[in-house]
């Protein structure tokens, strides 16, 4: 079996770009919500003094993460923000004294047993930062370590334009490598499995030489497809297993994470400074001078597009992450989240929304969907509203990865459908009776 | 600063639009065109320029007395006329033409919704149509104005027995040089149109290939000469129909296993009509067929989704 993908523009136009820390911004706004989960709950007041790395919102139960400061300075407001997920949420400003002084409480943490590592972990505010923003310490707290077969390292960096993980492989080998002896120590994992697209020549053999040196790694290099990234797709291409729906990962035996998670993770138990900057990959046609930056979080957009000699032309759309399954942002206010990769700004002509005309039946979207739905059926059964032929073409599965829409001659908005007909089967299954449920099941 | 666009993911699409696609179709015919006029002489533009702007204007005035929206600039029209008429005898009047095309646009393209609503191929649908109403001239073939050595019955009817004459050598088959329609004869030609087809992915190789390697076989089998089934897939409407009519996206299946089984089914219906019906030719109805049958195919063949449940 081959999973489907699609061929697309690269324009990994930064990938040489080392990344260049830009100074502090005058203020930042940290959301206490940049991860999956409960939003994180302040505890710092207006007024307060506070330094790089100081925690500023705890953890508010099983699934959230701590958030500090990315700044030294003194805090202005607790103000409301608009989250990525729609919904108003605290945030923190921090006015800059231009210092940047660390946080006094700084060390490595000392860990000798698995517990104790993870909860150093959950001290870190380290989510997943390859994109969904899952907290790293609680996917890694699968109580019986032995679930873990394999840890798979997503190097794929499957979308346009980012290269920010490319970054951490070429610059930061041995924060990943010292991340991989904290699995192989407190995890007991014994094999590691680094997954890499074969465009980045560079940063395979940067991952060969760590492979070198710890006998359990082995480097799997993939072909340049989307969505190569997507964490079942990755499954499959390092490891042959399928992950079945409604399953996790751990429930094959795999744990995924994101190649600068990982160095996130070596850098954490190496210095103790928490998670409060962010490599980020600014591009896209209507930015000036292209690049990798390291950003503090909470930093807002606008001061990194300047950071980036502005615009050549004025901006019309900006996301979030890359244009395949990146957020595009309401305005350059929006902030630098933990889970950010890259921010593109577009022109005009990229920012023009294609129109949609008939579907011609060519079957393109069926045909390259890495899961093998239907996204033409899925659309006609959501037109007509019926839920029952929604769950038999299963689209719970989508991904949402996009490639049905961007593969269709004519245009039509495939994924999106597919996300508007997830929501309205899971409010069907709520208003269905139990027997519906245990089917389910 | 002005406003930002928002928009949902994807922010980047292909290149490839419903009016590329109908470009490349038409590119890809050229070749077969312009043999068509080289060979049946200059009466075959005739025809071609008739089908290819009342297809046009059909769908135009459709579209306008219906007020929907304008749909001629997706090319598809384009792609139908000229399918139709390279799918005609070069003297065929040109009123019949007219209402070939006018059939194929109004009655199996427009009233089911346009372009891909369809059931049927329309080019095909209103080639049948013309077979059955104006069957006097559709059956007679021209035949080829550069050589005056050939007589006007095709090689099919010809092998079938139909008609006396000499089946042309594998050479004029290959070029063309033999009785039949406008552009089904230059096998070359339409072979060089696959071969553009596939390197723009337009369209895939299963319905071709396997549409054409039935038909081989099964002649063969039947006739138990290797030159009898090359003449079968070299003469007559297969080329032209497996490579740009069964390939048509609305009416054949959408998975690749779907496009083989699709493309062994019209290879059984031509062979069965060749062999033992009434007409020396079956490619139409064989495509006809299957396109009627294609939902069903459709279901058949659906593919597994990935970690799915097991039903």
């Amino acid at each position: 079996m081959k999973m489907h993908g699609i061929h697309i523009p690269h324009r990994k136009n930064t990938a040489a770009a080392v990344p260049l820390r830009m100074p502090a911004p005058k203020t930042v706004t940290i959301m206490t919500s940049m991860h999956i989960g409960k939003p994180a709950s302040v505890i710092v007041k207006p007024g307060d003094k506070v330094y790089v790395g100081q925690p500023i919102a705890e953890a508010n139960g099983f699934v959230s993460a701590n958030i500090h400061a990315s700044i030294s300075g003194t805090v202005k407001k607790i103000d409301e923000v608009l989250s990525s997920a729609g919904s108003f949420v605290p945030a923190v400003v921090i006015e800059s004294d231009g210092e940047m002084t660390p946080y006094e409480n700084i060390s490595a943490p000392v860990v000798n047993t698995y517990d104790e590592f993870i909860s150093a972990l959950a001290s870190s505010g380290i989510v997943g930062l390859g994109g969904a923003g899952f907290p790293t310490h609680v996917k890694l707290d699968v109580k019986d370590t032995s679930r873990i077969q394999q840890v798979i390292i997503n190097s794929a960096e499957c979308e346009p334009y980012i290269t920010s993980d490319t970054r951490t492989m070429l610059d930061r080998a041995e924060d990943i490598e010292h991340a991989i002896k904290l699995f192989i120590k407190f995890l007991g994992v014994k094999e590691f499995v680094i997954g890499i697209e074969k465009n980045k020549p560079e940063a395979i053999s940067e991952m060969n030489k760590l492979a070198k040196s710890i006998p359990s790694v082995k480097v799997k290099v993939l072909p340049s497809s989307y969505p190569q990234g997507g964490e079942k797709v990755l499954i499959f291409n390092t490891t042959g297993k399928v992950v079945p729906a409604g399953k996790l990962p751990i429930d094959v035996g795999c744990v995924v994470c994101n190649c600068t998670t990982m160095a996130e993770i070596g850098r954490f138990f190496k210095t103790g400074m928490p998670l409060t900057e962010k490599c980020v990959t600014v591009d896209g046609d209507a930015v000036r001078e292209p690049k990798n930056v390291i950003v503090p979080i909470g930093t807002a957009l606008s001061d990194v597009f300047e950071f980036c000699g502005g615009f050549k032309e004025e901006p019309k759309k900006m996301l979030y992450g890359g244009p395949m399954m990146g957020l595009a942002v309401p305005s350059a206010d929006a902030m630098i989240l933990k889970n950010t990769n890259a921010v593109l700004a577009f022109g005009a002509k990229s920012a023009k929304e294609p129109k949609a005309t008939q579907c011609i039946h060519c079957g393109r979207c069926v045909n390259h969907c890495p899961l093998g739905l239907a996204p033409i059926n899925i659309a006609k059964a959501f037109e007509t509203k019926d839920c029952e032929a929604l769950q038999k073409l299963e689209v719970n599965l989508c991904m949402e990865c996009g490639c049905c829409s961007y593969v269709c001659p004519a245009r039509r908005p495939l994924v999106q459908t597919n996300k508007l007909s997830k929501a309205m089967l899971r409010d069907y299954l709520a208003k269905q009776p139990k027997e519906t449920e245990e089917k389910k099941k | 600063m002005s406003k930002l666009t928002v928009s949902v993911s994807p922010h980047i699409y292909s290149k490839t639009s419903t009016q590329t696609i109908m470009l490349d179709v038409i590119i890809a015919l050229l070749p077969a065109t312009v043999a068509g006029v080289v060979i049946f002489g200059i009466r075959s533009l005739a025809v071609i320029a008739v089908a290819v702007a009342t297809a046009v204007l059909s769908e135009f005035l459709f579209n306008l007395i219906c007020k929907r929206e304008q749909t001629i600039s997706d090319l598809s029209a384009i792609v139908t006329g000229l399918l139709l008429a390279l799918n005609l005898p070069a003297e065929i009047p040109l009123w019949q033409t007219a209402v070939g095309a006018v059939f194929g646009i109004i009655f199996v393209k427009c009233i089911f919704g346009g372009i891909g609503q369809n059931f049927a191929n329309p080019a095909i649908t209103a080639r049948v149509f013309m077979i059955i109403s104006f069957s006097g001239t559709l059956i007679k073939v021209s035949s080829p104005v550069i050589v005056d050595t050939v007589s006007g019955a095709t090689p099919l009817t010809v092998i079938e027995g139909i008609s006396k004459g000499i089946v042309p050598s594998i050479k004029d088959l290959f070029f063309g040089v033999y009785g039949g329609t406008i552009g089904e004869t230059c096998s070359i030609a339409l072979l060089l149109g696959f071969v553009y087809l596939m390197i723009r992915k337009v369209i895939s190789w299963h319905t071709p290939v396997t549409y054409i390697a039935t038909v081989f076989i099964l002649a063969l089998v039947i006739s138990g000469s290797f030159n009898t089934a090359l003449v079968h897939v070299l003469s007559g409407g297969l080329l032209i129909g497996a490579i740009f009519m069964a390939t048509d996206y609305s009416t054949s299946p959408t998975s690749y296993l779907g496009k083989a089984v699709f493309g062994v089914g019209c290879g059984l219906i031509t062979v069965l009509i060749r062999f033992w019906g009434n007409f020396p030719e079956g490619v139409s109805f064989a495509i006809l067929i299957m396109n009627i049958i294609t939902p069903y195919i459709d279901k058949l063949t659906a593919k597994k989704h990935f970690g799915g449940v097991k039903k």
